[in-house]
């Protein structure tokens, strides 16, 4: 993913975000068999994401990172509205999702992990790019276009040139990369002002990857188009990202700009994660260990407390925040500007940092003992 | 590889299996068939011909040429129509009595295969798209009985609450015997009407296979991240099912279709046997219980190429409908 650099241009933090997500859950019924349901068993439900709040700005990349499971692919489907949340709020420029849907979803288009999946075999790539034009009833651009000049400057933005040579081909026939270009050019013709993105480079071979990247940065730099992307792999995030969130359980446990937490993370999960990547110096072996997270029994205090290595090894005893690790559920604090998490250990340790006034002092407890 | 190497490739498997097919039936026929063939062509009276009469019957078909010989004779007559005469049938030609037993075959079958198809897929479309419905968990019940159920037996049950006890229906046969004092009208309902019980027993017996594989296919087709992708873009539901869902999802019964219209011309050798209706399966039973090798040996060419036709057929639509095989 090298020779992919994010050129990051300003984001105007004053403008309103393009995306909110306030305070939302969704949560999943549990199924229960017949001979369960008859001796008195009682289904579980599952709370995929449990209150998550996030913004994200115009011409912003977001990352949303975490293992699979967390909630972040369910977090990335209500925010196309492709489920129903069971409560909390998504507000595109401000305004609630739901009475306005089909003309929001002319403005927000989606690209998942499988190319291949992505796109109707049979349909040929052109009726593919111009299958949202059809359904929004879109004949003309905005400057008097025909529905194939907008086919074709969809392809050319995606990188299939020249674009007729792609008009009455089938996926079947494209390679992996190109694939996820016309799921590209199907989102762009619509001149979207947001793309989701479900790992969008995770099934393409590594040497298409940093094209499929740099191409989602271009289009963010030339149409400021904003980006969330969800991925379980913070080297993707660092590579692409402005700001990252870190989900775990359902629950976003530290945000902030990219450099911030990659560099400087403030939640023992983040630094359990960046130890498996190699771009952050990482070591090659597993970091985290212990039962992986279920959404259907949600541990007490601190969701992370029966995996955190900080607890395993003392430190949070030696800082005597274990009893809140075990028994406090928390919240989001924000602990350096615009840079928040939710850790028992890391608050006292800002606080014990802002005493001393030692920024170098922060790291600390959250590095590595070894 | 292009469409036209495709077809070409197709065609050419098709005609191995039919010459695979001819070799075997020769075997089975002439080479291991117990019993004298002359007497099989000539109404069974074998011995009692002169040396004349059995020199002229061995000289016609070369049945005292050595395997090989009989071989090039045999392939020779099947290409030119020659397929010998029955002994059950007095001698008349093997490839009239087809003719004669293929329309009411082609009636029953061909109609109970259409109804299964148009109602099975329908049921099949509902249920898959409200899974977990009354809809679907009802349909999906009668289906596995009906699936699970001989049609013989089917059959049986029908004929004797339907004819037996209320008299509704005829209890068997094609037509009833005094066909020519009949007008046209009279004729059409009196056939329909003998039609009406087999029709029924065998279009319930076919229904499920054709829901089944429906129902899970459109499953299969709607967990497809590309409907999501419609979904996400606005497609509307009704549209989601009818051009991303059930166009994809057809493809599977597209060739179970075909290959049931291969198997029409075999006709339903029980359910015809249990209504003693006249068709190419009641003869193919009235064959094997005759011993009357001439007429099953061209039964079995006919119903061959029924199905290689058919498995033809539905190759090239499949290739027609889905792009990726043609490449493949």
């Amino acid at each position: 993913m090298s020779g992919v650099e994010a050129s990051r241009p300003s984001i105007d933090q004053d403008e309103p975000p393009v995306l909110e997500i306030r305070d939302l859950v969704v949560t999943f019924a549990g199924r229960i068999g017949l001979l369960s349901g008859l001796l008195g068993k009682e289904a579980t439900s599952a709370r995929a994401v449990d209150g998550v709040n996030l913004e994200l700005r115009r011409g912003e990349v977001l990352a949303l990172a975490g293992e699979s499971g967390c909630g972040k692919t369910t977090t990335a489907r209500a925010v196309m509205g492709l489920l129903r949340p069971d409560r909390g709020e998504i507000l595109f420029e401000g305004k609630p999702l739901g009475r306005h849907l089909q003309k929001y979803r002319r403005r927000v288009q989606m690209v998942f992990q499988d190319p291949t999946g992505s796109l109707n075999p049979r349909q040929t790539i052109y009726e593919i790019v111009a299958e949202g034009l059809r359904i929004h009833k879109i004949h003309r651009g905005p400057a008097g276009e025909t529905e194939e000049q907008l086919v074709a400057r969809a392809l050319t933005r995606a990188g299939l040139r020249p674009p007729e040579r792609f008009f009455m081909l089938y996926p079947h026939e494209l390679s992996g990369g190109q694939r996820q270009r016309v799921v590209i050019a199907g989102a762009l013709a619509l001149d979207p002002d947001l793309i989701v993105a479900d790992e969008p480079v995770s099934n393409l071979d590594a040497s298409v990857r940093g094209e499929i990247l740099s191409l989602l940065l271009k289009l963010r730099d030339e149409l400021r188009i904003s980006i969330l992307i969800v991925t379980h792999d913070l080297g993707l995030a660092w590579t692409v990202a402005d700001r990252v969130a870190i989900m775990y359980l359902g629950r976003i446990v530290e945000t902030g700009p990219a450099e911030e937490v990659l560099l400087r993370p403030l939640h023992p999960y983040t630094r359990a994660l960046l130890d498996v990547v190699p771009e952050a110096g990482g070591i090659d072996r597993p970091y985290l260990t212990g039962e992986p997270p279920d959404p259907t029994n949600v541990p007490s205090g601190c969701r992370f407390h029966p995996r955190c290595p900080r607890v395993a090894d003392g430190t949070s005893a030696t800082y005597g925040v274990e009893a809140l690790c075990r028994d406090e559920d928390l919240d989001l604090v924000e602990l350096r500007p615009g840079h928040v998490a939710a850790c028992h250990l890391a608050n006292v340790d800002a606080e014990a940092a802002t005493r001393t006034g030692s920024a170098t002092a922060t790291a600390e407890p959250n590095g590595q003992t070894s | 590889m292009g469409t036209r190497q495709y077809v070409i490739r197709k065609i050419v498997q098709a005609f191995v299996t039919l010459l695979a097919i001819l070799i075997f039936n020769f075997f089975l026929f002439r080479v291991w068939s117990p019993g004298d063939p002359v007497s099989f062509l000539t109404r069974g009276q074998g011995f009692n011909l002169s040396l004349e009469e059995r020199a002229a019957v061995i000289e016609e078909y070369g049945l005292d040429k050595s395997t090989w010989g009989q071989f090039t004779e045999y392939m020779k007559d099947t290409f030119t129509g020659k397929l010998g005469v029955s002994s059950f049938y007095q001698g008349e030609s093997v490839m009239a009595i087809f003719f004669r037993f293929l329309t009411p075959t082609l009636l029953l079958v061909g109609i109970s295969t259409m109804i299964s198809m148009v109602v099975g897929i329908w049921m099949g479309i509902r249920s898959g798209w409200r899974r977990g419905s009354k809809f679907d968990r009802g349909s999906m019940f009668f289906s596995l009985i009906l699936y699970s159920m001989p049609e013989f037996w089917l059959g049986m049950l029908l004929l004797m609450l339907f004819s037996s006890q209320l008299g509704w229906f005829p209890v068997g046969g094609r037509v009833s015997t005094n066909v020519s004092s009949m007008g046209t009208l009279e004729y059409f309902t009196d056939v329909a009407e003998h039609l009406f019980l087999p029709v029924l027993t065998l279009a319930l017996g076919y229904l499920g296979e054709f829901y089944l594989l429906m129902r899970s296919s459109l499953l299969d087709v709607l967990g497809e991240d590309y409907i999501t992708t419609a979904r996400a873009k606005g497609v509307l539901e009704r549209n989601v099912l009818n051009r991303h869902a059930v166009r994809n999802a057809l493809l599977p019964t597209v060739t179970l279709i075909a290959l049931s219209f291969g198997y029409v011309i075999g006709g339903a050798i029980t359910v015809e046997v249990v209504f003693s209706y006249q068709g190419l399966g009641l003869l193919t039973y009235t064959a094997i219980v005759a011993k009357d090798y001439w007429l099953l040996q061209g039964l079995f060419l006919f119903f061959s190429l029924a199905v290689i036709a058919f498995n033809l057929v539905s190759d090239l639509v499949y290739a027609y409908l889905d792009p990726r095989v043609r490449e493949a």
